[in-house]
């Protein structure tokens, strides 16, 4: 099956390891990407925070591009999900308002832990783990905008998401419960007031470790920047890293964690190289 | 002065007309509070997410404009989705941003829209968000040279931000959008 791929910026930049895990487990199983030719920008927070023409018209180009490939779009950012989500809304109630045709064809939008939490990709991918990611405990961390407005979204358990916990759970790794897993780490306010983002990014942490987590995983490249750089750690209190799903994905199929991969962290990444190490001893005993 | 009651008087249709016509249905507010309760960062906000819808429907405009509240909430989305009344509470508060930079109003944040100016100065330019560019304008336009400058560095250092903008092709399209498209009609 094709998707048509819109990365997005950070995709192509600061998240430049999460496009190529994408990628990696897409191919895996069996899934083509085609990149939408010259996307654009979603415009992120700050187009619809401060116009909305802006706003919704940047988005709306990636989608008439979209929809000239045909197939249904995958979008790995939350950020860049909701905004084109938000577009089609709006495209949708009143194209002769956007200057869109009204009979653009149709066309899903999917973020990548809704595409991956479906129940074939979960169990191919249950098939394919070599290295189960066993004893890794993790938080599992949505942020915002995959699931908020779920107007926008479509995101039925925007409260309680099982996505990710779906997604770590067929790679073998336990999913502790915990309190913060829908809440905002401020990203958009995150250089102008970096303050707020480290009082929000200091609860979001301090509530993963309280639960028992080793680790964050994530499938929002803001929330990701955003949780890694914004929180404090010392030598006595280490700090906990963000994973992105695909990148756990990506180790445990592999059965290998790169020590290239981990060095893209802010945040030591340790914890994930000593399970899969420990998982690849094992399977050497075992065997 | 008179003036000034004759003045909210205007504004006040003007801008409850601009509300109805994004669907934003302040007057449903009966107060219960799930909106401020749930809201990340209302410990920095001067008015409450509440206090904003309140405000809102008495026309309260100015108020508005001028508070810190606009600029630090974080559209979440978190106050819209608890709503039980179901009003398009994020999306107020984009519509009194939007008046604010229409207006000029000084805005009580002033980094904030600094940043929100740069990251779409460089979707204007490159079609893009361009991280270098745009952490170069904000510091310029911001006055906040020092700040992250160890953690620019070591995003730098692991290939995270990348000197060279990738642009788009149709550049004519994306400046068609930032130069009014749409607003030809005065939304």
């Amino acid at each position: 099956m094709n998707y048509s791929y819109y990365p997005g910026c950070s995709l192509s930049d600061t998240a430049l390891d999460y496009d190529r895990s994408v990628r990696a487990v897409c191919a895996r199983l069996g899934l083509g990407l085609v990149d939408i030719p010259d996307w654009n920008c979603c415009g992120a927070s700050s187009a619809h925070m401060t116009s909305h023409e802006i706003g919704m018209r940047l988005p709306l180009r990636n989608l008439l591009l979209a929809a000239e490939l045909g197939h249904d779009v995958l979008v790995p950012c939350a950020a860049c999900f909701q905004r084109l989500k938000a577009a089609e809304r709006s495209l949708r109630a009143d194209p002769g308002y956007w200057d869109v045709p009204a009979d653009l064809p149709e066309f899903r939008i999917v973020h990548i832990s809704s595409l991956l939490s479906e129940p074939q990709h979960l169990a191919s991918l249950g098939e394919q783990v070599r290295l189960p990611l066993e004893g890794l405990s993790l938080a599992c961390y949505y942020g915002c905008l995959s699931l908020r407005h779920p107007k926008i979204t479509g995101a039925r358990n925007y409260e309680q998401p099982r996505a990710l916990e779906e997604i770590i759970g067929a790679l073998g790794a336990n999913a502790v419960s915990w309190s913060h897993r829908t809440e905002c780490c401020s990203g958009s306010l995150t250089m102008a007031r970096p303050d707020i983002a480290e009082a929000l990014v200091g609860d979001i942490v301090a509530a993963a470790r309280r639960a028992g987590a080793q680790a964050l995983v994530t499938d929002c490249p803001m929330c990701q920047a955003n949780v890694e750089s914004r929180q404090r750690h010392s030598a006595t209190q280490p700090g906990l890293p963000v994973f992105f799903a695909t990148e756990l994905i990506v180790a445990a199929l592999d059965g290998s964690y790169p020590a290239s991969q981990g060095r893209l962290h802010l945040v030591s990444a340790q914890v994930l190289s000593n399970v899969v190490k420990r998982a690849a001893e094992q399977r050497e005993e075992a065997a | 002065m008179n003036q000034s009651i004759d003045t909210s008087e205007k504004i006040h249709h003007k801008f409850l007309d601009k509300l109805q016509a994004r669907g934003i249905d302040v007057h449903a507010c009966f107060q219960c509070g799930r909106c401020s309760a749930g809201c990340p960062v209302t410990g920095f906000f001067d008015l409450t997410t509440m206090e904003v819808v309140r405000l809102a429907a008495y026309g309260r405009e100015e108020d508005l404009l001028a508070s810190k509240t606009i600029w630090l909430c974080a559209a979440c989305e978190t106050c819209a989705t608890r709503c039980p009344n179901d009003i398009e509470i994020a999306a107020l508060m984009d519509v009194l941003r939007e008046l604010a930079l229409r207006k000029k109003t000084v805005p009580a944040e002033p980094r904030v829209p600094v940043f929100h100016q740069s990251f779409l100065q460089s979707i204007r330019h490159w079609g893009r968000a361009y991280e270098v560019g745009l952490i170069v304008g904000y510091k310029l336009r911001s006055g906040d040279l020092l700040g992250d400058m160890k953690l620019g560095l070591q995003m730098f250092g692991k290939g995270k931000l990348s000197l060279r903008p990738h642009s788009v092709k149709d550049k004519t399209v994306i400046e068609k959008i930032f130069s009014g498209q749409g607003k030809e009609y005065e939304r």
